[in-house]
């Protein structure tokens, strides 16, 4: 296999391909969760790893998200390398008070002495009509705490590789994957494999506009981009990737390229991550504005059954290029 | 700076205030705002803008002395710092 | 609601082409403010408002041409609304619209909707906010405005400049062509000891470093104009009847390179002491070379004075400039032999013309008139 060949996988696959390189590299490194071995993981990711690594790395967990969080942040106090899963990001408020009060806090409370290298997964964002026990977009809320890494898997490629670079971090990382992404398939390298967890990425340049988005909303962005190139609208595209702490310098030196910023992600509209990102930049990068920048989030309602109000609670690809074309409209 | 050079700054002078001029096209001997049909106005910007550049100062009594272009050179030669 | 008319600059002025609108809807505008460029057979001229008030509607667009007065723009004036809302009480709407208008004038103070990229380009190339057509949301200027306002003030208004050459021409000949038509001139002319007035210039001139230095010019406008304070009726126009006016605005005729002549206004000569003469004078000779002058300085002269003292001249008959009545003529100040107490002697001396319009006034106000400009002349120390 030539360093240039190229393969087509689903999202699911490339999860399931960064876990597996993590689990063959480090022995310390295993994986916990509520139905990953047995049953395969409740989005099938960590199907046949069981079977491939054992009970022992392949860890099954009783339904208690406090305890079994818990249970992962010891196993990382004691040299251990573990990756937490948790089905969606709904049930991970019950594992709050771990990932605060313990994985974001005890390398202060310690004085330094206590790293917490733990890795959590998250699944989040709305899947196929999986209502409002399961589809909600929270980075938000772990991108508040200090304390803590928070990675936003967007692509096919960060979904293969995040993972692999957050288990060298000493500290706690948490990473969040898309439940409606999972059965897109992307071409990505064949040897693809651990990626920076620093900076955001320009996932497509242009020069009209930035959309400053993340998770899901990154493919929507880029394909909104080919609809808006369409009409003479060069956007570009940047992937925040590593929602907590920002890449400021990537951010605004694409304001500075475009002067004009449209930030779109999925969680709701008041006090979310664009908010932060709209801030910083009218503190830094004012004067190179041409327009206020504008945001387009998640509804504030709670995720809806329908498909139809499913679809509407969130931004699309056609809401994007409407409000771009808004932002660039000349008398 | 050599004759060559304060004619050079002359001339520029000159265009500035008769742009449709060829002061380059003086004879020595040419009285200057005959030739180039300069009125006392642009005269006086004139006698400002060499003062200016030369670092001298041309009482009125010298006007007289500096009607060609043979003894304006002259009179810098002569005046300036 | 103040009208704002496309002015008349000059007689023989009849429409003239709106090139630019420096104001929008909502800006605030005091007497003086310059609020428009026109383009008429003189150039470029900058249109100043003579209200004071807020910009309610611009009724013509850039590139309109129109007839000297049509209303280009309706000026809201705070007062005005004031006394409106009495009268016309009953009619519902209109009350409305006047509320509206108040909302819109209570808001607009000084501000101009502009990105902040967009302010921080044009302050850096020193262009005017109020000069640039915002084209972004709701009419805010962008980037995109300002580098087209950038472009445009580079390029085309040279080419135009040319063009104006030949239409001075047309404009100088109208405008002469009316005053050989209506006006009955008479001409009277003096000769003017200048030797008194000469040296005094001297002296004046050794106390002023090169920049303050005076022209002779000076002292004679200031002489016409202390003149015409005693004689009124040389200073106005005829406009179906002699009308006087208050001001003693000269118009100083400023030959162009080009060909033709421009008549810059200076205003109000006759309180001006002769150092402040030299810097109007300063002022707008090469701006009137350059064509960029203002309305006012363009309309509203009273009197005419040409000097044609560069060459060996020795007389001006000149044209009177209508709707005035009155131009004196100055010529070059030549050595002559002069006759004085039964003596001979060389003198400059200088001839000066008055050409006036016989409708206005008669030989003998236009002979006080020279012999009160030579008098002065004599005393140049109280000029």
């Amino acid at each position: 296999m030539s360093e240039n060949n190229i393969i087509k996988l689903t999202y699911r696959e490339a999860l399931k391909r960064g876990i597996r390189e993590a689990l063959q590299k480090d022995e310390k490194v295993f994986l916990m969760g509520e139905d990953v071995g047995r049953y395969g993981g409740a989005f099938a990711v960590s199907k046949g790893l069981l079977q491939e690594f054992g009970p022992e790395r392949i860890m099954d967990v009783p339904l208690s998200e406090s305890g079994f969080v818990g249970a992962g942040i010891g196993a990382a106090l004691n040299g251990m390398r573990p990756i937490v899963e948790i089905m969606t990001v709904n049930f991970s408020l019950l594992a709050m008070d771990q990932i605060v009060n313990n994985a974001a806090t005890l390398l202060h409370m310690s004085g330094g002495q206590i790293n917490v290298p733990v890795v959590i997964r998250i699944s989040c964002g709305i899947g196929r009509q999986l209502a409002a026990q399961h589809s909600h977009s929270w980075e938000p809320l772990y991108a508040h705490i200090p304390g803590l890494k928070v990675l936003s898997a967007g692509t096919h490629e960060d979904a293969r590789g995040m993972l692999l670079t957050a288990l060298q971090n000493r500290d706690p990382v948490i990473i969040f994957e898309y439940t409606f992404l999972l059965n897109k398939e992307e071409e990505i390298s064949a040897n693809a494999g651990a990626v920076d967890i620093t900076k955001a990425k320009v996932r497509r340049e242009g020069r009209d506009v930035s959309i400053i988005t993340y998770g899901a909303g990154v493919y929507k962005a880029l394909d909104a981009a080919k609809e808006l190139i369409a009409t003479g609208i060069d956007a570009e595209v940047i992937d925040l990737r590593v929602l907590r702490p920002l890449d400021e310098v990537t951010i605004f030196n694409s304001v500075k390229k475009t002067h004009r910023v449209l930030l779109v992600e999925e969680a709701w509209g008041s006090v979310n991550v664009s908010s932060e990102v709209s801030a910083r930049i009218m503190e830094n990068v004012f004067y190179e504005l041409d327009a206020p920048v504008q945001r387009l989030g998640g509804v504030e309602v709670p995720i809806p059954y329908p498909k139809h109000l499913e679809d509407a609670s969130i931004p699309q690809n056609a809401d994007i290029v409407k409000k771009v074309k808004k932002m660039l409209q000349h008398d | 700076m050599t004759e060559p050079e304060i004619k050079q700054i002359i001339f520029q002078l000159l265009k500035k205030i008769a742009p449709d001029t060829e002061p380059e096209k003086l004879e020595p001997e040419d009285d200057i705002r005959h030739t180039l049909e300069i009125d006392s106005f642009d005269a006086l910007q004139f006698v400002v803008a060499l003062d200016e550049q030369f670092g001298i100062e041309t009482p009125e009594e010298d006007y007289g002395k500096i009607t060609t272009l043979k003894d304006l050179v002259n009179y810098i030669m002569q005046n300036k710092k | 609601m103040i009208e704002f008319k496309m002015p008349s600059l000059g007689a023989d002025m009849e429409a003239g082409t709106l090139v630019e609108w420096l104001v929008k809807p909502g800006n605030p505008v005091k007497r003086g403010d310059i609020i428009a460029v026109v383009d008429t057979q003189k150039g470029l001229i900058d249109i100043e408002v003579f209200d004071e008030g807020t910009i309610s509607e611009l009724v013509i667009k850039e590139n309109e041409k129109v007839p000297v007065g049509t209303v280009m723009a309706l000026i809201a004036s705070g007062k005005e609304e004031g006394i409106k809302k009495e009268v016309i009480k009953p009619a519902k709407k209109v009350e409305e619209k006047i509320a509206m208008e108040k909302i819109v004038a209570a808001k607009a103070p000084h501000f101009i909707k502009a990105s902040p990229l967009a302010k921080r380009i044009a302050a850096e190339k020193g262009i005017e906010l109020n000069t640039i057509h915002g084209t972004g949301e709701d009419g805010a200027i962008t980037k995109d405005d300002v580098e087209k306002a950038i472009v445009e003030k580079m390029a085309p208004k040279e080419e135009k400049k040319i063009a104006t050459a030949e239409n001075i021409r047309m404009a100088v000949a109208a405008a002469m062509s009316k005053s050989n038509r209506e006006i009955p001139h008479y001409y009277l002319e003096t000769k003017v000891d200048m030797s008194k007035a000469l040296s005094w210039l001297a002296g004046a001139n050794k106390q002023r470093s090169v920049k303050q230095r005076l022209l002779p010019v000076v002292l004679l406008i200031k002489a016409v104009a202390k003149a015409l304070t005693e004689l009124p009726d040389l200073n106005g126009y005829w406009e179906n009847g002699l009308h006087q006016k208050q001001d003693i605005n000269i118009g100083f005729v400023v030959s162009l390179r080009t060909g033709g002549v421009m008549i810059p206004a200076i205003h109000n000569a006759d309180k001006k002491t002769v150092d402040e003469l030299m810097t109007s004078l300063n002022d707008i000779i090469p701006r009137a070379r350059a064509m960029k002058l203002r309305s006012s300085e363009l309309s509203e002269s009273t009197f005419t004075v040409t000097s044609l003292g560069e060459g060996n001249v020795e007389t001006v008959y000149g044209v009177i400039y209508p709707p005035q009545v009155a131009l004196a003529g100055f010529g070059s100040i030549i050595e002559q032999p002069w006759a004085e107490s039964g003596m001979l002697d060389v003198r400059p001396v200088l001839t000066i013309t008055l050409s006036a319009d016989h409708r206005a006034s008669d030989g003998a106000t236009g002979s006080r008139f020279l012999m009160a400009v030579k008098n002065h002349l004599q005393k140049p120390e109280a000029l």
